[in-house]
């Protein structure tokens, strides 16, 4: 039988606030245990929740940017429960009314274009960290992170595949950093996800019993392990099994889902509207500046990428992937006289390359953008060769200096003096009788190896198009 | 105050607290900075949060906890160079209109030991009313002010909901807690409200409204005044002995040119079982937090995390706290939750709509604070339904958020009893100034219990 795979995200999402959604407490990671947790994130006793407006905020740039409702008046409701990580035995989250309603998202499944739809996205607090290790039997509570703004958002079931479900939060990711609300960190977990996978037979339009599979932190994991679930409910059904509906666990060592907890030991939250915090109202003004604060979209720059500077999709694409990237491609385009292609060229291939292999961002790059125009200069008014600009590169990326000290230092300039090179040149031919005979011979590719020679007599300085014109010169004059 | 000890109205004293801020205030005095309430010996509800100071909120489960943090009222008193004396009995968590459910043990009437101060705010009723300090603070969630105050025949005032900070009040049930305090006069009351209302930026709840000078209109002229009395407040739960104080205090504000009218508040049988959905839902997530992890009491004796949760909690509560936390947690379960908790919302919304309908007829409505005097310690602690009815005409004020202030009224017998006033939203003024129009002319409240002068 044929079937068909059906998977929702929900996507959490740490908002870049400077301080936690209901404290003044920092939100920056990796600092001691408990050192970022005031007497709010411990609920000690009597301590109130303030709602960080700028939390807020970010969760209306995230909602207009997918054209969605923003909810002028939303509430916050304590979802309750026990767990050592979670100070105040609730959390406080959006239920009924969150912030954020409906919108999508447009992915490219590589057959076309396809929305995504968003069901919601809802404000709410991250919870503490529970550290099994060091602790000899015991378990350690870390509360830097209780507090910490989220936004979730929730997708409807519109994805048919692995592969929609990792272009949908890649563009998530992609969306999110633009709009400079979250840091996009998935190491650090500010950028987690949890999947809804079922199955059902092709042409069924009820959806089938579906599974949870909770905090995968790569998009790699989140591929993989829904591949493994949705083989592992068709191999139940088809074994005569059915699906539960329940939460399991992803093991990234053995590559299988675990079950987790079934939704018959699913908790009783007993969500019920927060007493301490009056509803939450955003008026015109507020969702207006936050209007004003949308940067240019992906889609858009994508798309203004390949009618202002005529690139290919491919080169668009990889480019805007990144806001920072594009900015970075535009500054050098502005200042250099190569064109957008050439400098698409080093941007996505020279650069992308070295940030790959170091697992580097480009804003901590050694290169600037005027860096890099300048080499590119040097290539369009043949000062060096693209050899040549190659080897500047990598002393630039290593701190060794600008391209014009480098080419100056290391006296790399092409030798473009007509005499300096004619000289070469005859040399080179003067000592090569048997090659020059096969040439005139009519053997014209033993054209190569005069190149060649000359340019390793010139360290690879010759600007090669003049050597190719002075050799065929000498060599079909016949002197 | 050692002489007085069998009250059992504090909890914790700090000599040392007390001595060092005493000091302070004749410095404030001496070199001028001091401000009206300089020096003046105040008590402090244990259930606000003082740095360094024990705070148990009256429970086993808070016995330890030593707070790194004052509440926003207790900073305000510590700025006006008040005196702190300690910290007051109470019942446990707010939970209870007798003191009985203290984990520390009952605290006693100073007009009849035999008999309850009231709660939950016991402590501080009893310890103004014994004259150990000149005033104290305290908080009403259903009546927690108001009736000990009437109970112990001192003046109690619980604000209009957003006037004072909640920020470092332990939350009992946190849509109804208010700070308040307790004194021995209607002045004394507006001059302490004074130090603490105000709009606090660590409350979301706290309310932007200014805050008048609540000891300027005390002598105001009441002629003309139109005092509605619900005639649900006069019912047969009204003890005789105590509506015949209420009848006559009434005639008093009448000499003033105060104006009786009856009114309506049709939904008055409702505030009671509309209470104990909300009150015990709030608290049952609020009191989640005591859960042995961070601080407080922790059981020593458990296998696992989850025997850690259930043995902490069931030996760090008592039984009235238990009740409460099981009736919420029940009112907020799935399947429950519409049939009780937001059936309960859709009452207050009624009750409070009474209230509103009824201050288009009159200015201020008056009544008793408690059906009777107060009883026998013990009397009522098999019985939680006729405890919970003590605070019958209390608890609609607090589920609709009014201002109320209960001043003494007479005494049946040697017992005394209280007038409540209750008033529109941050209609405070106007009901202190009753209050005090009419202690100009009684004598109830400078009354003191034999042994205590």
């Amino acid at each position: 039988m044929a079937w068909e795979t059906v998977i929702g995200l929900e996507v959490h999402v740490q908002l870049s606030t400077n301080s936690k959604i209901f404290s003044g407490a920092s939100t920056s990671y990796g600092a001691k245990p408990n050192t970022q947790a005031c007497e709010v994130d411990i609920a000690l006793p009597g301590v109130l929740p303030v709602m960080n407006k700028e939390a807020a905020r970010k969760a209306v740039k995230f909602g207009l940017s997918v054209e969605s409702k923003i909810n002028q008046r939303s509430v916050f409701a304590r979802k309750n429960y026990f767990y050592p990580d979670l100070p105040k035995g609730y959390q406080i989250s959006q239920y009924e009314l969150p912030i954020v309603v409906g919108g999508h998202l447009t992915i490219d499944t590589g057959k076309g274009e396809k929305r995504i739809g968003i069901t919601r996205a809802h404000l709410e607090e991250d919870a503490g960290k529970s550290l099994h290790e060091d602790f000899h039997g015991m378990t350690g509570i870390d509360l830097n992170r209780a507090g910490t703004p989220l936004l979730e958002i929730v997708s409807e079931p519109d994805m048919r595949s692995p592969a929609e479900a990792i272009a949908y939060l890649r563009k998530l990711h992609t969306l999110v950093r633009y709009l400079e609300i979250c840091d996009g960190n998935m190491q650090e977990g500010s950028f987690r996800c949890d999947a809804n996978v079922s199955v059902r037979p092709q042409g069924e339009t009820e959806l089938g019993t579906r599974t949870e599979l909770k905090n995968i932190n790569s998009f790699r994991f989140i591929e993989k392990a829904i591949e493994y679930e949705v083989e592992r409910q068709i191999d139940l059904i088809e074994d005569g099994g059915t699906v539960v509906q329940e939460t399991r666990l992803y093991d990234p060592s053995r590559n299988e889902t675990r079950p987790m907890r079934t939704k018959e030991d699913a908790h009783d939250y007993r969500y019920f509207p927060d007493p301490d915090l009056p509803p939450m109202e955003l008026d015109d003004q507020f969702i207006d500046s936050a209007r004003q604060q949308l940067p240019e979209l992906p889609d858009t720059k994508r798309h203004r990428f390949m009618e202002q500077h005529g690139l290919g999709p491919a080169d668009a694409y990889q480019l805007t992937s990144d806001k920072a990237t594009a900015d970075f491609f535009e500054a050098v385009l502005e200042q250099t006289r190569g064109d957008a292609k050439t400098v698409a060229n080093w941007v996505n291939s020279e650069l992308a390359g070295y940030l790959n292999e170091t697992n580097m961002v480009i804003e901590s790059a050694r290169i600037d953008p005027g860096m890099l125009a300048e080499l590119i200069d040097r290539i369009e008014d043949g000062t060096i060769s693209g050899k040549i600009a190659k080897d500047v590169f990598r002393s630039m990326w290593n701190g060794e200096g600008t391209a014009d000290q480098l080419i100056e230092t290391k006296a790399l300039r092409q030798i473009t003096d007509s005499g300096e090179l004619e000289k070469v040149v005859d040399d080179v031919l003067s000592r090569s009788r048997e090659q020059v005979e096969q040439y005139r011979g009519g053997q014209t590719k033993v054209l190569g190896y005069f190149v060649g020679q000359v340019m390793k007599e010139t360290q690879g300085k010759a600007n090669p198009q003049q050597v190719n014109e002075l050799l065929k010169q000498k060599l079909e004059s016949g002197d | 105050m050692e002489r007085h000890r069998a009250l059992n109205a504090f909890i914790t004293v700090d000599p040392e607290l007390s001595l060092n801020q005493a000091r302070a205030a004749d410095r404030m005095l001496k070199n001028g900075g001091s401000r009206p309430l300089t020096g003046i010996p105040i008590a402090h509800k244990d259930i606000f949060c003082t740095k360094g100071v024990l705070t148990t909120c009256g429970s086993k489960i808070l016995s330890n906890f030593v707070p790194p943090y004052d509440a926003t009222l207790i900073k305000r008193c510590y700025e006006e160079g008040m005196v702190t004396l300690g910290k007051t009995n109470m019942d446990e968590f707010a939970m209870g209109s007798s003191n009985e459910t203290s984990y520390f043990g009952p605290v006693r009437n100073p007009w009849d030991q035999f008999r309850v101060p009231g709660g939950s705010s016991g402590g501080s009723a009893a310890s103004v009313t014994a004259r150990l300090c000149a005033a104290a603070t305290g908080t009403d969630t259903g009546g927690s002010i108001r009736q000990p105050a009437a109970l112990c025949g001192i003046t109690g005032l619980k604000p209009t909901y957003g006037r004072v900070s909640r920020y470092g009040m332990v939350a009992f049930a946190s849509s109804l807690d208010q700070g308040g305090v307790l004194t021995q006069s209607a002045e004394d009351a507006a001059l302490l409200l004074n130090v603490i209302a105000g709009f606090d930026p660590l409350d979301s709840t706290s309310v932007e409204e200014p805050v008048p000078d609540y000891g300027s209109k005390l002598k105001d002229d009441i002629d003309g005044l139109k005092i509605g009395l619900p005639k649900q407040y006069f019912d047969e739960g009204l003890s005789p002995e105590v509506e015949v104080l209420i009848r006559d205090a009434l005639r008093v504000l009448e000499d003033h040119g105060a104006v009786l009218i009856d009114i309506d508040l049709p939904n008055s049988e409702l505030c009671v079982p509309c209470y104990y959905v909300i009150a015990p839902s709030e608290a049952s997530s609020n009191l989640s937090r005591f859960d042995g992890v961070r601080y407080g009491y922790r059981s020593e004796d458990y296998e696992d995390l989850v025997d850690m949760y259930m043995r902490t909690r069931a030996e760090g509560f008592g039984d009235e706290v238990k009740r409460r936390i099981m009736i919420g947690t029940y009112a907020l379960s799935a399947g429950y939750y519409d049939a009780y908790y937001l059936k309960a919302q859709k009452l207050r919304r009624l009750i409070t709509h009474d209230f509103e309908r009824a201050f288009e007829l009159c200015d201020v409505i008056a009544g008793p604070t408690t059906p009777t005097a107060a009883f026998e310690i013990g009397a009522k602690t098999s019985d939680p339904i006729s405890m919970y009815l003590n605070d019958i005409y209390t608890i609609s004020v607090n589920l609709s958020g009014l201002p109320a202030l209960s001043v003494p009224a007479g005494f049946a017998g040697d017992l005394p009893a209280g007038l409540q006033l209750i008033g529109p939203y941050f209609s405070e003024s106007r009901l202190l100034n009753i209050g005090h129009r009419f202690q100009m002319d009684t004598e109830w409240h400078r009354r003191i219990p034999g042994g205590f002068e």
